[in-house]
């Protein structure tokens, strides 16, 4: 038996050690050294990639990050908890909403990212129609601003909300919200009081999922911030590429996992077994 | 006149529930008077529960009447009944402790100071220093008590009960049985019981109705519902009951010799069951049909193969129409 789980576990352990662990030793032995003059690295280690961190400049923008990431995970909160709701009681039709929900995974991230560019910048979609249709006359600027990434993301990331909640919704005993009512509860108050509270550990699960990603995007704001918003995930890329300072990156990126551990320890372990 | 008589706290004037496959509930009438236990007695399936679920207010009757102490309530929701139901499966809120649970529905009435309402409640139900604990720490019997509690602290007109020992094991449940009996009577709430187990109707109620297909076959006190059943599928749910011929014959009335001179049978004894305070004889009787014999006392002594004379009363004999 023992031996049996030995074996089976062995192939994941190889997996994260090459490419998890080690990668990340990589990473922060980078962190420590001195930029190459064409890229890569350079003796002597140094902790001058850490102090430069708290550059107002770097400052800002880690915080923007973090901002529109809570923002973000708030919105597809609000906005997938009525969905998993809706899908939980939604009878036979339930596997259908499940669908519906995870459809878009059917096609890449980049190509839904660069759909929703068609649909706002100035001759897009959305602005043809609008100026067509009389109600402005000149464009509105839909693109290129903290609202469109926010958009993109809350969209991009709203099914890792729905699903953990949904499934802590789903696990609930029908029972109790009758018992709720039994006991004079309004079906707002027995939302309040039994329906929410037992959904806690999907919200916390779905916050996680959510609010990772989106620390660390650099997709969507790239292409629908313009470069105008540059979040963390842009920093990085950019220290890899046009700048060529791989250890400026590296620190930059060990830095937005801290603040992910920092913040999200507490809430996956209340999460119970929804992650 | 109508002062003098019994208030009923709750009728139901030819209740019909029609779910899209079924008729779970094929117009039924019921009165219940204030104080006294209930019990819908039925085999699952036959529709008690449902008619439950409508006087609780979790269903609406399809046709039919169902009034609170004289009032209409078919539209009323559940939330402003002034009955309350202890599930089967307790339903207890995971995320409450006790005392939480026992106080929610004075909370949700909008009660101010209602601490020593619960900690009486939680004293009735003998759960005092349990009282902080989550329904996960407790045990299937106490989690029972704190349903039971979180309804009667409410002080409904109507207490409902599905099923509520069905989960405990038989020594726990024949304590409860005891339990709620006493629970009804000191708390003067008129207790509707819904269970498949007629030991425990009989044991309990001041008044049965049993339930078949949807339709109530008879009501009565345990004793009535025993003795004169009033179908042939009451006498036949209701404990034990020898078919021959054409009459109903209880195994506690049949009697048994080796050579008695008056006998309406011979029979052939085919299994002899000791079960401590009483003999079950299993027969052949000459007609080929099988019937059982309950006896008690020392004469009970018969061997498997004896031929042996069975002979009952005819005041013991239950007829029905076909």
């Amino acid at each position: 038996m023992k031996q049996l789980r030995f074996w089976m576990l062995a192939p994941a352990r190889v997996w994260m050690a090459l490419f998890f662990a080690a990668p990340l030793l990589i990473v922060v032995a980078y962190s420590l050294l001195t930029r190459g003059d064409y890229g890569g690295v350079e003796q002597p280690t140094t902790l001058e990639n850490f102090t430069r961190l708290f550059d107002p400049l770097y400052g800002a923008i880690l915080l923007r990050s973090l901002v529109i990431a809570i923002v973000a995970t708030a919105f597809c909160l609000l906005l997938g908890f009525p969905m998993a709701l809706f899908i939980s009681r939604s009878g036979r039709r339930k596997n259908l909403y499940l669908q519906l929900v995870t459809l878009p995974f059917w096609t890449s991230f980049l190509v839904r990212t660069y759909a929703w560019l068609f649909l706002l910048r100035d001759t897009g979609l959305i602005n043809t129609l609008l100026i067509k249709a009389g109600i402005v006359s000149s464009p509105l600027p839909l693109l290129y601003n903290n609202g469109a990434v926010l958009l993109g993301l809350v969209y991009g990331y709203l099914p890792f909300m729905v699903l953990p909640l949904y499934a802590t919704i789903e696990r609930m005993e029908p029972a109790l919200l009758e018992a709720a009512a039994d006991l004079g509860a309004r079906p707002f108050a027995a939302l309040r009081r039994v329906t929410l509270p037992l959904a806690l550990p999907g919200m916390f699960a779905g916050s996680v999922l959510v609010f990772i990603p989106c620390m660390g995007a650099y997709l969507t704001p790239d292409l629908l911030g313009g470069g105008k918003t540059v979040m963390a995930g842009n920093l990085i890329q950019n220290q890899f590429t046009t700048a060529r300072d791989w250890p400026f990156g590296s620190a930059v990126s060990l830095m937005l996992m801290a603040i992910n551990m920092l913040l999200l320890l507490p809430m996956m372990r209340r999460s119970e077994d929804v992650l | 006149m109508m002062i003098a008589q019994m208030q009923a706290i709750l009728e139901l004037r030819n209740v019909v529930k029609d779910f899209p496959s079924h008729r779970a509930v094929d117009d039924i009438s019921l009165t219940l008077e204030a104080g006294r236990f209930y019990s819908l007695l039925g085999a699952s399936g036959c529709g008690k529960t449902t008619t439950l679920r409508l006087i609780a207010g979790f269903e609406k009757p399809t046709s039919g009447e169902i009034l609170l102490n004289g009032t209409r309530v078919n539209d009323v929701p559940p939330y402003r009944r002034n009955v309350s139901t202890v599930f089967q499966s307790y339903a207890l809120f995971p995320h409450l402790t006790v005392e939480k649970n026992i106080a929610f529905g004075l909370e949700q009435r909008g009660e101010r100071s209602f601490s020593g309402k619960v900690e009486q409640a939680i004293e009735m139900v003998r759960l005092s220093g349990k009282s902080k604990r989550l329904p996960a720490e407790l045990s299937g019997g106490e989690k029972q008590r704190v349903a039971l509690a979180r309804s009667l602290v409410l002080e409904p007109s109507i207490l409902l009960l599905d099923e509520p020992l069905a989960a405990l094991d038989l020594k726990l449940r024949r304590e409860m049985r005891a339990e709620l009996k006493a629970m009804q009577q000191r708390t003067g709430i008129t207790f509707l019981f819904v269970t498949h187990d007629q030991e425990e109707a009989l044991a309990m109620s001041d008044e049965i109705a049993i339930m078949h297909r949807g339709k109530i076959e008879q009501t009565g006190t345990p004793r009535e519902v025993y003795r004169k059943p009033a179908t042939r599928f009451v006498a036949g749910f209701l404990g034990a009951m020898n078919w021959i011929g054409d009459a109903g014959v209880r195994p506690e009335a049949l009697r048994i010799a080796r050579n008695g001179s008056e006998y309406r049978s011979t029979a052939r004894v085919e299994q002899s069951l000791f079960l401590g305070n009483a003999v079950h004889v299993l027969l052949k009787l000459e007609s080929g049909e099988s019937a059982t014999a309950e006896l008690t006392g020392a004469e009970a002594d018969f061997r498997t193969g004896e031929l042996v004379h069975v002979n009952w009363s005819s005041a013991d004999e239950m007829r029905f129409p076909r």
